[in-house]
């Protein structure tokens, strides 16, 4: 296998004298997909925080990979490739959509925007990109021009996802992407996700409380507890023969559920 | 009780200097803000006390002084500053645009071409052209750092989304020497082709946001637009009612209370010279 | 027609004449003098030499008698005197320990070492319009009060560590008339800003704190009010020098803190310091330093009162003054781009 295309090691961040993510390292290699599980509080948001650069962590380092080979250290390198590794490389889905698009412009400006940041000046080929776009994530193009204040929950997050994906970025992140949804459009975009990020070939870091989740969407998984990762490995290993105490206990309120 | 006595041009030297520091570094990097330690004047901030003190600043004894305000010499603001300089730097002052050396205005770029040996000074009231979309100061000067103009394009993207053209009539954002966006203050778009490559200094200053800008002789001054929906200017159906010109900004007169208008230069002393005598 | 639309230098003479009219009023009525207006509208002159950032009794009271009595018009006046004065250095900290206190009271401790002096304040009267104050009989001169040490209030609480130490430092302040403000500002800055802040806009977001927009639990630790030496040390001499003496008003603020990070629970400072009798703004100024330290102690930027570039930004009441009036100045040329610009797409009719 290739050279991993984002490597975290030793990574902590305290919070006071708490540390809320305790020397954490993993890989992630190009297209594949890892779920970072755990209940609130457990760190995992923290985590994701940290590996996506949004916040600078009290020790060790994240490495990302770039398509040429070159590699950055997220830390060591400057506000500048930092932002601009976030433009180009890297999507983000947040949970709550409010957050991710920009609520004052229209669905096509939210996607363009995109286009635009990374230097597109063509407006017919970006409006025809956010046509496309917003007929992938399965919403009416005839919207395209319409506030996301009138679009539903599930429409909001599934034009997030647009937004970051139009791009073609090489990894994504998610931070409980159908958080907040209801169940039934909880299921679809469930689906969306999984069938775009095949296609694409994107790699991705998902961060969910639900294992539901972490079975559709991810091969590989983590669990964290406490600031720790209790249990890595195979997601379907994992949720049929759990190993830690945490995780199985974890499975088996799921399966009661 | 007695009152202070005023220096040349009102600005204390060391005050001049600090200005003057700003200017060259102005200039030095086209388009970037500079900010200044601005200071108070006799006039209200917002009426053009940036342009004031850079003004102040680089006035000499020797010059000729314009001051205009929508294009006119005789609008109660361009009266009143020209009035001050006046008095408190007893400068030569004119309302002919080819005898200036200085020309201070708000909102208007003069019709007649500037020469290199003249220098105009605009009023700002916003400097910052990102900042009906990023309102915190710390985000745009990143965002300027780092060219992170996209959220430029959004706003004119959306313009030509709602009313199929870009829908910003003055005030346009235009980016300086390939680098840096900036906000030619609110002349109208019609003026911003004078912008490019103009043989005379432009200088802008922005007293109550304590920054100062330049666009040095023979810079480029590309307004902001997509490839598919060019920068455009539009001009008038008429010829100015007084001088019967066809190229230069007009203004709307109304003329009585049934709906009458009539058209005319909005630079008062470029249609003074064409009225027929 | 065409020039009647512009203003021109006549309108704009007899503009001038007609308010040095109206400011003189009613001729039968004798005229007020700047000494009466320093004298018996002394809050006013404070508030004046406070936001015009100038100690001068006497500009402040003519800038009061032009501006016909409007405050703001008042500050801008002597705002615009003070940019043209030359600048010989800055005085020495104030020690405002050695203040000779008209006005000292604690809010915290029922009694404080030098005792509570309520001074003169409208704290405790009645507010009845006193009818007979138009002719008043000749007020009781005060006996003068013997000077009495007064140890500061925070300083009891420090001694068990109850407090957070004053910050102390001898690097030179920053000083936001002689270099633009930016952000982040640090404390001293941010202290500065709001010295010269409206006390209007202060008040009101000092009220948002108490409301809930950003809590930050205080107490009235100490205000003081009374006269401080300035002193200063002339290049020549290399020592300091008496120059003068100013009134001031000093306010220190008890905030509770939960403690957050490696810092254990304790409480916190608030600092409002101020030209005159200017209480209120002490007050507000000591609520709105403790909201604007939010970041530095790890609380969560929520309010209005905790965001510095919001705070920051919009304090200045010549500034403000100046932009909203600015509304009046002629928009022919942006108007009548917006006037073809509708039409036009009016006309447009249809989305492409």
């Amino acid at each position: 296998m290739n050279a991993p295309l984002l490597q975290v090691s030793g990574l902590t961040k305290n919070y006071g004298s708490t540390p809320a993510c305790n020397d954490i390292s993993f890989a992630l290699h190009p297209g594949e997909v890892i779920a970072i599980v755990g209940e609130s509080g457990s760190g995992k948001s923290t985590l994701l925080r940290c590996i996506s650069g949004q916040m600078e962590p009290s020790s060790g380092a994240v490495a990302y990979t770039h398509a040429d080979g070159r590699v950055t250290d997220l830390f060591a390198a400057s506000e500048a490739e930092r932002r601009n590794l976030m433009r180009k490389d890297w999507g983000f889905v947040h949970q709550d959509a409010r957050d991710g698009l920009r609520m004052g412009v229209s669905a096509g400006a939210n996607i363009g925007e995109s286009l635009m940041a990374v230097g597109s000046r063509h407006y017919g080929k970006i409006r025809a990109s956010a046509e496309d776009w917003l007929s992938r994530v399965e919403i009416a193009a005839s919207r395209i021009d319409d506030s996301p204040w009138s679009y539903s929950g599930g429409m909001r997050q599934r034009l997030q996802i647009a937004r970051n994906l139009v791009t073609a970025p090489r990894l994504v992140f998610m931070d409980e992407p159908t958080g907040g949804l209801d169940v039934s459009v909880q299921a679809r975009l469930l689906d969306l996700i999984r069938g775009l990020v095949r296609n694409m070939k994107l790699a991705a870091v998902v961060v969910t409380h639900d294992l539901a989740v972490a079975r559709l969407l991810s091969s590989r998984m983590m669990v964290m507890q406490n600031g720790r990762v209790v249990e890595t490995g195979l997601t379907d290993q994992v949720l049929e023969d759990p190993q830690a105490p945490y995780t199985q206990l974890l499975v088996a309120s799921v399966l009661q559920a | 009780m007695s009152g202070p006595a005023y220096n040349f041009a009102y600005l204390n030297e060391q005050t001049k200097k600090m200005v003057r520091r700003a200017i060259l570094k102005a200039v030095a990097i086209p388009g970037y803000q500079v900010p200044f330690a601005s200071r108070e004047l006799p006039m209200p901030y917002g009426w053009g006390t940036g342009g004031v003190q850079v003004t102040a600043a680089i006035l000499t004894p020797d010059d000729t002084l314009k001051v205009i305000d929508q294009g006119a010499d005789d609008t109660t603001n361009a009266v009143s500053i020209r009035s001050f300089f006046s008095k408190v730097a007893g400068v030569e002052t004119t309302e002919d645009t080819d005898s200036a050396s200085i020309i201070q205005t708000r909102h208007r770029i003069p019709e007649t071409p500037l020469r290199e040996d003249q220098i105009l000074v605009y009023q700002v009231p916003i400097p910052e052209p990102l900042r009906f979309l990023e309102p915190r100061e710390t985000e745009t000067r990143k965002m300027h750092a780092l060219e992170e103009y996209g959220i430029m394009h959004v706003k004119l993207y959306e313009d030509i989304a709602q009313h199929g053209e870009i829908a910003t009539s003055y005030a346009y954002p235009a980016k300086v020497n390939g680098r840096y966006v900036f906000d030619p203050s609110p002349i109208p778009k019609f003026d911003n082709p004078k912008l490019d490559n103009s043989p005379a200094l432009q200088l802008f200053g922005a007293g109550r946001e304590k920054r100062i800008y330049a666009v040095p002789p023979y810079t480029a001054v590309k307004s902001l637009d997509f490839e598919d929906h060019p920068f455009s200017v539009s001009g008038w159906d008429k010829p100015c009612a007084i001088c019967g010109s066809t190229t230069s900004y007009l203004d709307e007169v109304v003329i009585d209370d049934q709906g009458g208008r009539m058209f005319v230069c909005s630079d008062t002393d470029y249609c003074k010279k064409r009225r027929p005598a | 027609m065409y020039v009647a639309v512009k203003g021109g230098e006549k309108a704009i003479a007899a503009a001038h004449k007609l308010l040095a009219e109206e400011r003189r009023g009613d001729s039968a009525i004798p005229a007020i003098s700047t000494a009466q207006i320093s004298e018996q509208l002394s809050l006013g002159v404070d508030r004046v030499m406070n936001e015009g950032t100038l100690y001068d009794r006497e500009w402040a009271a003519l800038a009061i008698k032009q501006a016909r009595g409007d405050l703001i018009e008042a500050i801008f006046l002597l705002r615009a005197a003070r940019t043209t004065l030359s600048r010989f250095g800055y005085c020495e900290p104030l020690d405002t320990s050695a203040i000779q206190a008209k006005r000292r009271i604690s809010a915290a401790f029922k009694d404080i070492p030098g005792g509570q002096v309520l001074g003169p304040t409208f704290d405790y009267s009645h507010r009845l319009l006193e009818f007979e104050l138009d002719a008043p009989p000749p007020a009781e001169v005060a006996a003068a009060a013997e000077a009495v040490a007064m140890p500061r209030v925070l300083e009891l609480l420090g001694h068990e560590g109850l407090i957070e130490p004053a910050s102390a430092s001898d690097a030179a302040p920053g000083d936001l008339t002689e270099d633009p403000l930016e952000f982040p500002a640090s404390r001293d800055l941010r202290l500065q800003n709001l010295a010269r802040g409206d006390e209007g806009y202060l008040l009101a977001l000092a009220y948002s704190t108490q409301r809930g927009y950003g809590r930050s639990h205080p107490f009235a630790g100490e205000i003081r009010h009374g006269h401080v030496e300035v002193s200063f040390i002339p290049e020549e001499l290399g020592f300091a020098v008496t120059i003068g003496e100013i009134a001031i008003t000093e306010c220190e603020m008890i905030n509770q803190f939960k403690g957050s990070g490696g810092v254990p629970p304790q409480f916190t400072r608030g600092y409002g310091l101020v030209f005159g009798q200017c209480e209120r703004k002490a007050m507000s100024m000591a609520l709105l330093d403790r909201s604007l330290r939010a970041g530095e102690l790890g609380e969560e930027r929520v309010a209005p009162a905790q965001d510095e570039e919001f705070v920051l930004s919009h304090s200045d009441n010549v500034q403000a003054t100046g932009f909203v009036e600015h509304l009046k100045l002629p928009h022919y040329v942006d108007f009548q781009s917006e006037l073809q610009l509708i039409r036009r797409l009016r006309k447009g009719g249809e989305k492409p």
